[in-house]
């Protein structure tokens, strides 16, 4: 009900990104950024810390205002966030923070239900509250259901804030490092349930990512990001084959 | 360079020099332009409102009781000595009553209430913006001023009159108890007393200058809590100027409440 809007065809690809610049003052974070997200597929961001990672991704969903370039979401203009044009389509696209950034004022519950309010008004309570706990069962979490964010570990609430993500149930998934502070059993069970998410949803994501061990379990294609540009883009077998020595060190 | 025409908040705050004192007052007037707007969108967040207003007006009502019913007793005790010379003790309640209820009342309880919710509002705001929290509002299809700020300064804007109401209530029973000190008095005859020389034109203008302290206190906090930098420190920026800033706003709005009811008496 909520996933594709009919026009798109499994060619059209769900974000086209062309000429994307954007700086902080004297500060060029993206120079000039070019690619496209196909239907269904995970694309994985590489690239140093503060290479720009995040800030394309908030681009992308309008929380930052791009300089100039042309961004487009299932064939939909927001490089100018034009309010009706971005409010429809947020809630087919689902953000998880690098930080989380649960509300901390909020149990457990009151954050999955948050997104709903105002995106699934149609749900009876049952219908919700079924969602919620599908959330949570998903990332494994269905106990915590009513505790405070502040009573959760740092993993925890990764999770929780994945599960808040994953309960729009959307059709384009933006994950900024969603395994980082993960053990590797865990970073290992979420790449799964991104796997396992695209399959039973259909879902287009963008995943940002340091992990290279996840980053071999989801990726269909892989961008790498320096200096404000895409320094290689292609797929995970080219970028582990790459002689060059920059790429090998993510690698290591 | 302050892009006027957009409503989106983030580009003037995203703008280099934003500590001119210009561009504060620029943004601060966008800001309660998007307030207004957004106030009359249809979908107002009545829930959070309600939360909102008991968190203002109910858990602030223990501080104004306090507060209100020593601002009395002290205002009577101090004035009797004077009355006395003039031998117009009998005008004691309706002195108090009438200095309560045109200024000490709005002025004092709208100070105290910048101090406790205005840093309060400040503070909650401006780590929601540190945490990403703001961001995650919008990102769940739900807008921000409507859901955080809107619903803030209106009940900041509707439970501070509430407040002021008591604390003059209070401020009279305050009174009362200062009159008993020497020589006792009932209560009905001290309150017919007091009330005799209260006029409507003594409340009213009192009453609509304490709507405006309650929307300023909530509209600097919010706006403070919303232009907080990055990192944990703004946050006690955001909290501490609101308070600054609320405070010296009251005064400067009373100053002009009163000139505009000295000209319509
Ligand atoms: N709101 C902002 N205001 C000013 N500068 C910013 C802002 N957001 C990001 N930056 C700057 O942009 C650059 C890129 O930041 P970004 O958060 O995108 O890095 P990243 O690639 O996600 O890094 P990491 O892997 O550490 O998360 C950094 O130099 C940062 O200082
Ligand atoms: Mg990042």
């Amino acid at each position: 009900m909520n996933t594709l809007p009919d026009s798109v065809d499994a060619q059209n690809p769900v974000i086209e990104i062309s000429h994307l610049k954007k700086s902080f003052g004297h500060l060029e974070v993206l120079k000039d950024i070019s690619f496209n997200l196909l239907p269904g597929e995970n694309l994985v961001v590489l690239g140093k810390s503060g290479s720009g990672k995040s800030v394309l991704i908030k681009c992308i969903v309008g929380l930052l205002k791009a300089d100039s370039g042309i961004i487009k979401v299932f064939g939909q203009d927001i490089s100018d966030p034009d309010n009706k044009v971005l409010v429809q389509l947020r809630e087919k696209i689902g953000f998880l923070f690098q930080s989380g950034a649960l509300f901390d004022s909020m149990t457990v519950r009151q954050n999955l239900e948050f997104p709903l309010r105002k995106t699934k008004k149609d749900l009876t309570e049952k219908e919700k509250e079924n969602k919620i706990h599908e959330a949570l069962e998903n990332v494994g979490l269905p106990d915590v259901i009513d505790k405070m964010p502040s009573e959760l570990s740092g993993g925890m609430r990764k999770r929780i804030s994945l599960a808040r993500t994953l309960v729009m149930s959307p059709g384009i998934m933006l994950y900024d490092e969603p395994t980082t502070g993960l053990d590797p059993v865990t970073s290992e069970e979420i790449s799964e349930l991104i796997n396992g998410v695209r399959k039973k949803y259909n879902t287009s994501s963008i995943i940002i990512t340091h992990d290279i061990k996840c980053a071999m379990i989801i990726a269909d294609r892989m961008i790498m990001l320096q200096e404000g540009n895409i320094y290689k883009e292609g797929n995970p077998e080219l970028f582990k084959n790459s002689d060059d020595e920059f790429i090998q060190s993510f690698f290591k | 360079m302050v892009r006027t025409k957009k409503n989106n908040l983030k580009q003037v705050s995203d703008d280099e020099n934003k500590d001119s004192i210009f561009i504060d007052i620029a943004n601060g007037f966008i800001f309660i332009k998007l307030i207004f707007k957004e106030t009359f969108s249809l979908d107002f967040e009545f829930k959070e409102f309600l939360y909102q207003c008991y968190q203002i007006g109910y858990k602030t009502l223990p501080l104004i009781a306090v507060t209100g019913s020593i601002m009395g007793l002290v205002l009577t005790i101090q004035s009797r000595p004077v009355l006395a010379e003039f031998g117009a003790v009998t005008m004691l309640p309706g002195m108090v009553a009438v200095s309560l209820i045109r200024e000490m009342g709005p002025v004092i309880t709208a100070l105290i209430c910048a101090g406790k919710i205005g840093s309060g509002i400040g503070a909650e705001i401006g780590s929601m913006k540190v945490t990403e929290q703001i961001d995650a509002i919008e990102v769940s299809s739900t807008n921000p001023i409507r859901y955080l700020v809107v619903t803030r300064v209106l009940a900041a804007a509707t439970m501070i009159p509430i407040l002021v109401l008591y604390a003059d209530a209070l401020g009279i029973l305050g009174s009362w108890a200062g009159a008993n000190i020497k020589g006792e008095v009932s209560l009905i005859l001290f309150l017919s007393q007091a009330f005799s020389h209260v006029e409507f034109i003594d409340f009213f203008p009192a009453f609509v200058k304490t709507i405006f302290f309650g929307f300023l206190i909530g509209a600097v906090g919010c706006y403070k809590g919303y232009h907080a930098g990055n990192g944990t420190a703004s946050v006690g920026v955001a909290a501490h100027s609101s308070v600054v800033l609320a405070s010296l706003l009251i005064i400067v709005v009373d100053v002009i409440a009163v000139q505009i009811t000295d000209m319509m008496l």
